[in-house]
């Protein structure tokens, strides 16, 4: 089977700041993916790289089988959640509908298939009792239900999530992860999921691209989360706590003090983001 | 209120025959109703109400300057409008850094179009008219202009209709899905630029957002449908032209006051509606057809043009 997304070699620097380099990666059909690591790894830049918004400084990344290109049919992108103004001139049925017809140009009436496609859609992602509701009234959670509705129309190989978990509350978080594990089982979509927490994933994830001070670790989650393999990469102690389910990475030394300025960690009880003993 | 000042400010005297006299005023007005009307909307999810304004300012630079070196003041009032438009799309991609960029280029635009009118000679009421509207006339060769130009930009809008809804909601997920982002705010700015050029000749530099911005804000007051926000900011805008210059004939007024009176009043009428529902209502079934419909499936099989 050729692999949805292939990456060769790939690096990326920004003047002498090397984000990841000589990085190789296959991502196969219906593969879940997650790409830990602590802010400013070059996580979302890595996705970028893939949706063709940022060139690689040496390698090649390629989606199915051609080279990546800016935008593409085949990926459907979440992004956080963004709380839409209110004003915008969107029920959530319109949001999901827009991943039909959003790239098309000229105007006019939606045809009975896309009418029926994007019902069809708004009741796989569960969103049938707000689909007529404003955007701009949906909770968190609804809206990420939207969103990926929306990613889900143009029938992806890959979907591409950028921490589209944050600031959602355990229970949605829940829901929109079970969503997208049993829709990329439904359709054979990839996943490349990047997170700052892995918890929330942890039962989906087949493997866990490590990345932090310009290196990475690639394997399963039991593999790479573990307190050897995680020191080696961060060049300096860092613990793996499993408890209550959970993974719990914990910095030695000084780096107690600096989780408490991530307050938005704190609530949830787990922490994987060890940026203390990276600095 | 004196009798006499009531009575200029709504007269209805010969009413009949001064409407035949501002056919082209009221063809012109309707067509640029429509305009307004269908950028409107884009204008309020993009969020550049305020560039609205700053364009509006360089485009009566433009025409003042048209104006006192004698050649055509539509032609100046563009120049002006779509520099100024092009400017502030190519600066300012951040909020807050195209305002700063609005609030600098707009003095200087006023300050160029007060100085080409000071040394202008001519009829004193053209001055006015660039910064406050017309009184009334549109002539033969000034209408064809308007309508060329508001042709354009309405062909404009709905070819790029649905990739410039997305890209407007959602210029990230837009982007990942391959519609061309950058490309739409150009083409976006350039009909923006056209569509102010074509309101300052009628209501004036000043008043140019009781055209573009209040009746698509009225209409997203009282609905979110992407296919009812359009038709009802255009409804808005319409009434608001086309009523403003026939309740001005009589007075021999400027029919700004009329036009911005008109439109504000839809508003606060669609706010007070919008508001009242919101109360009510309750935000699952803001939509009545939500509340209507027996099953959910129901509703979501209802008409929704996209």
């Amino acid at each position: 089977m050729t692999p949805v997304l292939s990456l060769r070699g790939a690096s990326l620097r920004f003047g002498d700041r090397e984000l990841w380099a000589g990085l190789d990666l296959d991502v196969e059909p219906g593969e879940f993916v997650a790409v830990l690591g602590p802010n400013g790894a070059g996580k979302t830049t890595l996705l970028k790289a893939i949706l063709g918004q940022q060139e690689l400084t040496a390698g090649t990344a390629e989606f199915l089988g051609r080279p990546v290109r800016r935008g593409h049919r085949r990926i459907g992108y979440i992004p956080q959640q963004r709380l839409m103004e209110s004003g915008t001139p969107l029920r959530a049925r319109d949001m999901i509908a827009l991943g039909i017809t959003g790239h098309r140009w000229g105007l006019r009436r939606e045809s009975r298939a896309e009418r029926e496609r994007v019902d069809a859609l708004v009741a796989e992602v569960g969103a049938t009792d707000f689909a007529l509701a404003p955007v701009a009234s949906l909770s968190g959670g609804e809206q990420q239900r939207a969103r990926v509705g929306q990613a889900l129309a143009s029938d992806p190989a890959l979907l591409l999530c950028d921490e589209p978990l944050i600031s959602l509350d355990l229970r949605h978080q829940r829901g929109v992860t079970d969503l997208i594990d049993e829709q990329r089982r439904k359709t054979g979509a990839a996943v490349v999921f990047v997170t700052h927490d892995v918890n929330p994933i942890l039962d989906a994830v087949d493997r866990v691209v490590y990345i932090a001070g310009g290196h990475f670790t690639i394997g399963t989650p039991d593999e790479v989360l573990q307190a050897d393999v995680l020191s080696a990469l961060y060049g300096t102690p860092v613990d793996v706590v499993r408890t209550m389910g959970r993974i719990v990475i914990v910095g030695s030394n000084d780096a107690a003090h600096d989780h408490d300025g991530h307050g938005h960690h704190a609530d949830h009880g787990d922490d994987l983001d060890p940026e203390g003993p990276v600095r | 209120m004196n009798a006499d000042i009531l009575t200029h400010i709504l007269s209805f005297e010969n009413f009949g025959e001064l409407v035949v006299l501002v056919r082209n005023s009221i063809i012109a007005g309707a067509v640029l109703g429509i305009v307004g009307g269908l950028i409107g909307p884009f204008v309020i999810t993009r969020n550049l109400p305020f560039a609205v304004h700053g364009i509006s300012e360089l485009s009566f630079a433009g025409a003042s300057i048209a104006l006192l070196l004698g050649i055509n003041v539509v032609t100046g009032s563009l120049i002006g409008s779509v520099l100024a438009a092009l400017l502030i799309g190519l600066l300012g991609s951040r909020a807050r850094e195209r305002n700063s960029i609005i609030a600098v280029l707009m003095p200087f635009g006023l300050g160029l179009g007060i100085l080409a009118l000071a040394l202008y000679q001519g009829r004193s009421a053209n001055k006015f008219g660039l910064l406050t509207g017309q009184i009334v006339s549109v002539d033969n060769p000034q209408l064809g202009w308007l309508l060329a130009i508001s042709a354009i930009v309405i062909v404009t809008l709905i070819v790029v209709w649905r990739p410039l809804t997305f890209a407007s909601v959602d210029p990230d997920v837009a982007a990942a899905a391959g519609v061309p982002v950058r490309t739409l705010s150009i083409v976006f700015m350039l009909a923006l630029g056209l569509s102010v050029a074509v309101s300052v000749q009628i209501v004036g530099a000043l008043l140019v957002l009781s055209l573009l911005v209040t009746p698509a804000a009225a209409a997203l007051r009282i609905t979110v449908s992407p296919f009812w926000v359009p038709v009802l900011s255009t409804v808005f805008a319409v009434v608001s032209v086309v009523g403003g210059i026939l309740l001005a004939l009589g007075g021999g007024l400027p029919i700004s006051p009329y036009v911005t009176t008109i439109s504000f009043t839809i508003w606060l009428v669609c706010r007070l509606v919008g508001g009242r529902r919101e109360r009510r209502g309750g935000r699952r079934t803001k939509d009545p057809t939500a509340r209507l419909a027996p099953r959910p499936t129901a509703a979501v099989n209802e008409r929704v043009p996209s």
